[in-house]
Formats: C-alpha cells, sequence, structure tokens
C-alpha cells in the first residue's frame, strides 16, 4: 500500500497519526470479531487506515473510534461480499438480520445459580459464535464502549434497530453461555 | 409494561440509554416481575464477566509498521522515495532497513538529484569556515567526533601516506537529511567524502562523473554510500577511491 504524492502532506500525516493510529488496537479487535480471521482482520485494518487517511480531510468529527469503526465495517463487508462468491464461504450475512435466528432462543426461566466466571478464551469464543448482525452490535457496544447513537452511526441503522439487536444479541450470548457451563460441568 | 416490551427496554436500562421517564417504567415493571428481574440479573453478570475477562486484541506490530510505512513521513520531503531511504537515518527506516525488507534501487533521476546536491554541498563547504567542523589530522578524533552526531558512523581512513592528507569532517545536508562528510586535501584540492546510510548492503563499483566541473565518484560498500567529490582531475579522484577502498578492506581483514 503506497500513498500517492497528492496525499504526500506530513502534517497531515501528523494529525492523522495522533487522531488514528491510538484506536488501532480497538479497530484490530472489531476487525477479528467480524471476519474471524486473524490475517483477514490485518487486512482489513490496513485498507480501514489507508481509505481512513484518504478521507481525512473531510473528517469533521465528532469522535475518531465510530468513524473508524464505519470505514473497517465498510471494508468487512466487502470482504464478507468476496468470500461469498469463494468457494470457500462458509457464512452468508443473514438476510433482513432482524428476524428471530434459527436456534433456541433463552431459556424460558433465568437460572438460580450464579451465572460461571469463564476465561477469555472462552468468552471470545463464544462472543464469536454469535451471528451477524447481533455479533457486530454486540461488539460494538460490550467491547467498544460505543453508546447507541454511535453503533446505529457506524452500523447505519436506526437506533431502535441497535436497541433490538442488543437485545437478541445479549440474549443469545447468555443461551451460549449457560450451554457452555453445562457442558463444563 | 409487559414483559416482551421490558425484555428489550431492560438492555437499555443497563447501558444508561433510556431516558428517566422510561427508566422508571422499566423498573417499575422489573420490581413486579420475578422473571424480568432475574433475567436482568443475568445480563449483568454476563456484562460483568465481560468486562472483567481479557476480549480485545492486540494489534500485531507488523500490521502498525504497514500503516506508518505508508503515511508521509515527517521528515521526508514529499515525492523523493527510494533515495531517502537511501538516507537510511531515521529510526523506522533503519528497522526496515535491518529487517532487510526492502531492497533499494537507485533511480537514475534520483541518483542525478543527489548528484547535484553532492557538488552543490561541496561548493558550500568551499566558503570560508565552512570547511570543517573538526579540524584534525587524526582520524582517532575525527571518527568519534561523528558519534551521536550520526546514526552512521562514517569510516575515517588516514590516507596521509598515500598522499591524500586527512583535514577533518563536518555535519552536512544533503537530500534533506544530515549527511556526514569527511575532508582530505591533496595539494590545494579538497577532497569531500560525504558518506550516508544505505539499506542496500550490495557493493556497487564505483562510477565517475563530471558535474559543473567537478568530478564524483560514487560507489556502495557495506551499507554505506559513499560520493568523493573534488576538482582533481578524474584520474586521481579514481586514485583517491581505489587507495581508500582497498585502506578500507585492509582494515577489515586487519
Amino acid at each position: 500500500m503506497v500513498v500517492k504524492a497528492s496525499q504526500d502532506d506530513p502534517e497531515k500525516a501528523r494529525r492523522f497519526r495522533e487522531a488514528a493510529l491510538p484506536y488501532l488496537d480497538d479497530a484490530y479487535t472489531l476487525a477479528r470479531y467480524l471476519l474471524r480471521d486473524a490475517a483477514d482482520a490485518e487486512d482489513a485494518v490496513q485498507e480501514c487506515y489507508l481509505r481512513a487517511y484518504k478521507h481525512f480531510d473531510s473528517y469533521r468529527g465528532p469522535a475518531m473510534k465510530p468513524w473508524l469503526f464505519a470505514i473497517l465495517r465498510n471494508v468487512c463487508r466487502a470482504e464478507y461480499a468476496r468470500r461469498k462468491t469463494a468457494p470457500t464461504a462458509v457464512e452468508e450475512l443473514p438476510e433482513g438480520g432482524d428476524q428471530t435466528p434459527m436456534w433456541n432462543e433463552a431459556p424460558e426461566t433465568p437460572e438460580k445459580q450464579m451465572l460461571r466466571r469463564f476465561d477469555g478464551d472462552t468468552v471470545r469464543k463464544l462472543v464469536a459464535a454469535l451471528a451477524e448482525p447481533f455479533r457486530e452490535t454486540f461488539v460494538l457496544r460490550e467491547i467498544q464502549n460505543l453508546s447507541y447513537r454511535e453503533i446505529a452511526d457506524v452500523a447505519a441503522v436506526p437506533v431502535g434497530t441497535v436497541m433490538s439487536r442488543l437485545a437478541r444479541a445479549r440474549a443469545m450470548l447468555r443461551s451460549a453461555w449457560l450451554a457452555e457451563q453445562e457442558q463444563a460441568k | 409494561m409487559t414483559c416482551e416490551e421490558a425484555e428489550v427496554l431492560v438492555h437499555a436500562l443497563i447501558d444508561g440509554e433510556l431516558d428517566a421517564g422510561h427508566a422508571r417504567e422499566v423498573e417499575a415493571h422489573i420490581e413486579g416481575c420475578a422473571h424480568c428481574a432475574a433475567l436482568m440479573k443475568e445480563y449483568q453478570e454476563i456484562r460483568q464477566a465481560i468486562a472483567e475477562s481479557d476480549v480485545s486484541y492486540k494489534a500485531p506490530l507488523e500490521l502498525r509498521r504497514k500503516i506508518e510505512k505508508a503515511l508521509p513521513q515527517q521528515q521526508a520531503a514529499p515525492s523523493r522515495r527510494s533515495v531517502l531511504r537511501g538516507f537510511a537515518m531515521g529510526s523506522a527506516v533503519s528497522a526496515m532497513a535491518a529487517t532487510g525488507l526492502i531492497a533499494i534501487v537507485l533511480r537514475n533521476d534520483d541518483e542525478q538529484r543527489i548528484e547535484n546536491e553532492v557538488v552543490s554541498a561541496h561548493l558550500r563547504s568551499l566558503q570560508a569556515g565552512h570547511l570543517i567542523d573538526v579540524v584534525s589530522t587524526d582520524q582517532h578524533t575525527v571518527k568519534p567526533w561523528f558519534n551521536g552526531k550520526l546514526d552512521v558512523s562514517p569510516p575515517v581512513i588516514d590516507l596521509t601516506a598515500q598522499g591524500f592528507t586527512l583535514i577533518g569532517g563536518r555535519l552536512d545536508y544533503v537530500n534533506a537529511r544530515e549527511i556526514g562528510a569527511v575532508v582530505y586535501k591533496r595539494r590545494q584540492h579538497v577532497i569531500n567524502l560525504f558518506v550516508a546510510q544505505t539499506a542496500n548492503t550490495e557493493r556497487k563499483p564505483a562510477k565517475v562523473s563530471t558535474l559543473q566541473g567537478f568530478n564524483i565518484r560514487r560507489w556502495s560498500d557495506r551499507g554505506l554510500n559513499y560520493w568523493a567529490v573534488s576538482d582533481l582531475g578524474a584520474d586521481e579522484l579514481t586514485e583517491f577511491g581505489d587507495k581508500f577502498e582497498s585502506a578500507m578492506r585492509a582494515n577489515k581483514e586487519g
């Protein structure tokens, strides 16, 4: 990746570094959860920063992190589209993603006991197993700490959709959590 | 409020995204509904568990470097690319050189431009009081003088016995970078030997060219680029370069 000469403005590069590079770990984390592949995540983040730098002149705020995430999300969706056409594609983005997922929902009755704590790897696995677009919403909220408004902007959906997706995501994660807990017994 | 509504709104309550009016409604429902209260407790526990476990990832160093590399470097002048890396004195560039990832090929136009700058630097040095920063005929004085001034330590070799007197060293400025110059004299003729680090460790044989009446002998060896500039004749400058290179070889072998 080489930035064109017209982009070769050291002052712009300095401002961009200061504004965007502190979010590199966050961007990489989001890409890991969206793409579930380390090498693809790396490529996506690199592409994201390249695009962000190109459009940095038109960046007006307010917050850098959601702005970067919106770009990153588009890059990741393009990667998904590419995978779809590739013979090795394993997952498809559900159409009309707000419909009830196929597997069973949260059990009607909450557990009486305390929920078990899992190590980081297990939690990552549970989160990564969520279906899209619920995984995306969940990660933006619980791991990236974005507000509903910011998530809505990143995912380009109304705030109401963010709320219903998040409710669904947490219900799904709770089911998976309980199932994991049952298995670990 | 129904349980169905509460099951969605309870999340907004947990996240502090509800306005006061709606928050009170959800709380009122939860107070009177054991099911929803227990669910909310579980969601909060899961949320807490996630917050306390390490679920984020750290970007690989290689990714950070790739992004840094793609951005224009602060000190580099725009649109000068490959040769800048030949003057590898910045830490990022040194790091790249260290990994051996980048082989530098000098492009002809860049080479030409650098030669122009080297000759200009030579001319500047001939103005009164500009030739030498450290005056010494002793290589053991001149060489340490460069330490801490440049990332590269230019070789300083005494060639007095070969008819070229070492008279000192100087910091100069070529290609928007600081560069080391070792100064020799033969009779009344000054020879500036400019030395810059390069990522390319391949040995490049000498090339002699003439620019604005000055002769330039350029070569590369062991990760350094050399330009010897003088108003000496091409034959004598070639002699200087040959003696310098054979002294270097003798140094390395001895």
